[in-house]
């Protein structure tokens, strides 16, 4: 599809039976005093443990199977979308991509230059201004000074804080913190973009805006790989969806196969109310429901 | 619409995969020192921002402290200013903000950084880099007290006080090997941080920071046993003008040996797991 820059060669991303499982700690399990005196009693009696979706290990460590056997390979023009029910695997396998989270078990290979839209915070302080946070994701991503330069032209103009710009973070509605994160972080024109589904957070009037730039982002990466709950978004901007659950691929298809298989099945589950919770999720929601499913 | 940045061009291409290892997450580091570098230097600016002396508050109160105990312990341990007062504010210095504040934020050093290290794929040693960075500046801040009385008492040390820059290299492997040990360890076991805080105020008392070894006389034996004496010795003697035991360098050298790499060790084991921790 693009091809720009043509001395850089063609990234590509394969995974084979990537698994990667994380401990979940609480209670005591956080405590060096606890643990050890726990690894004391260990021979006296194991605890009862935990059944949520996950193998249990000692008393308060969770150990989570979050992805189990991931297979699948992209290559350029691919717009990959991840569907599946919230803890489904797709945000941790959006991290594994983006090599925040790392695992030993099975392969995992990324080539390209790589970009991760994780959060729209990301390394972003409150208590620095918009300014001065601009400048310092120019030193994030290493830029030298002329492109640091026009980033933050850019980054303003597009933001669109007026005299915010210059006082700190912290003291902007979350919707003006949106737009200085969104600006910054769809700044960079990477081979491999990586995108959570928080970019559909914002103001309508932004949602207009932070389009045509997603657009513009999305046509110079060479693969994309995004999750969302819209099923709209992804009809009209993948070609391909991997649908997670339980961490393993279910079905992996052209686009408007696997929603139509998905959103079938959605409705199968839970009778009536899921499909349509499932399409309007699709304006507005940034991961809030997360929490409380599953 | 149009692209309005410029291709963008990174001087360091984002390595994928990613490197998977110890060698490979420090040499990423030296990589980014100057992120490193804009780091620490907003971290000290964040933390005095508003205030009127900035960074220097700490110098005024470590004025105000140099004053007050300079006079009174003088005077407990009966010995002049004239001796005392150059040793205790380069001992006080180097302890308090080169040993304590170090190893003290050591412990939070990946836990602070929590959101970043979520959402960024980052070295872990740019966070030990930054803290090194930071407690840098500071503690160029409050040299201006041990200059001041060296300037006061005319106690110059002259050329040997270049004597303790290797220290100070020294003390900058200990610190960052500090911060990926403490640091993993600390994210793993949050009840960590206070138990350091603990040791080092034990430290603090049974090492030679407000009184002098030679106060103790023949039975000092066993100073030499406590890694932080040998340690504060390597630099503070230079300091103070004079050439620093043997034993005491070839002791300092060696822990530091050893703890560098029993940090090493452990951060090859913390190192993969550190965000699923923090």
């Amino acid at each position: 599809m693009s091809t720009n820059g043509s001395e850089r060669d063609a990234p590509f991303i394969r995974l084979e039976n990537f698994s990667l499982s994380f401990p979940v700690l609480h209670g005591s399990a956080r405590s060096l005093k606890k643990s050890l005196l726990k690894s004391v009693k260990r021979s006296v009696g194991r605890g009862m443990g935990h059944q949520v979706g996950g193998a249990v290990h000692g008393d308060d460590v969770l150990l989570v199977q979050a992805l189990d056997h991931v297979s699948f390979e992209a290559g350029p023009g691919e717009r990959i979308g991840l569907i599946g029910h919230n803890g489904a695997g797709k945000s941790t396998l959006l991290r594994a991509l983006a090599g925040i989270y790392e695992s030993s078990v099975g392969s995992l290979t990324l080539h390209g230059e790589t970009h991760a839209l994780l959060d729209p915070m990301a390394g972003m302080n409150r208590d620095l201004t918009g300014r001065e946070n601009i400048r310092l994701f120019a030193r994030y991503n290493d830029l030298e000074r002329v492109h640091a330069v026009a980033l933050e032209r850019d980054v303003e103009s597009f933001a669109g804080l007026g005299a915010f710009i210059d006082l700190p973070v912290r003291l902007y509605s979350s919707g003006m913190a949106v737009r200085l994160g969104f600006a910054l972080a769809t700044a960079p024109r990477p081979q491999i973009l990586l995108m959570d589904e928080w970019f559909l957070a914002g103001d309508q009037h932004f949602q207009d805006k932070a389009e045509a730039r997603l657009t513009d982002l999305v046509a110079h990466a060479d693969i994309m790989i995004v999750t969302s709950h819209s099923m709209p978004i992804l009809r009209r901007w993948c070609t391909r969806i991997l649908w997670m659950e339980h961490g393993r691929v279910r079905m992996d298809g052209p686009a408007s196969i696997v929603i139509d298989t998905y959103l079938d099945a959605v409705a199968g589950e839970t009778p009536a109310p899921a499909p349509a919770e499932e399409r309007t999720k699709g304006n507005g929601s940034d991961g809030q429901d997360r929490l409380t499913s599953s | 619409m149009a692209s309005v940045m410029p291709a963008w061009t990174r001087k360091r291409r984002m390595r994928a995969p990613p490197s998977r290892s110890v060698l490979g997450d420090l040499r990423e580091t030296l990589g980014l020192w100057r992120l490193a570098a804009s780091l620490g230097w907003l971290d000290v600016k964040l933390r005095y921002r508003g205030s009127a002396l900035g960074p220097f508050w700490l110098t005024l109160s470590s004025v105000v402290m140099m004053a007050s105990m300079g006079v009174l312990y003088a005077r407990l341990f009966q010995i002049n200013l004239h001796d005392y007062l150059p040793f205790l504010s380069v001992s006080q210095l180097l302890w308090q903000f080169g040993i304590a504040n170090i190893i003290q934020e050591s412990c939070t050093c990946f836990t602070e950084a929590e959101n970043s290290i979520r959402s960024i794929r980052l070295p872990f040693g740019l966070q030990s880099l930054r803290l090194l960075v930071r407690n840098g500046i500071v503690i160029a801040h409050n040299l201006i007290v041990p200059i001041g009385i060296f300037a006061l008492y005319d106690a110059w040390p002259g050329m040997i006080g270049l004597m303790s820059l290797p220290g100070l290299v020294l003390w900058s492997l200990d610190g960052f090997a500090a911060c990926l040990f403490l640091g993993s360890l600390c994210a793993r076991y949050r009840d960590l941080p206070p138990i350091v805080g603990a040791v080092l105020q034990v430290a603090f008392y049974i090492t030679p920071v407000i009184w002098k070894p030679t106060q103790l006389g023949a039975k000092g034996w066993w100073l030499i046993y406590n890694p932080f004496y040998p340690l504060l010795e390597i630099v503070r003697a230079p300091l103070l003008g004079h050439v620093p035991d043997r034993t005491v360098v070839a002791v300092a050298v060696g822990v530091s040996v050893v703890f560098c790499m029993a940090a090493l060790a452990t951060f090859r084991h913390t190192r993969s797991r550190l965000a699923f921790w923090v």
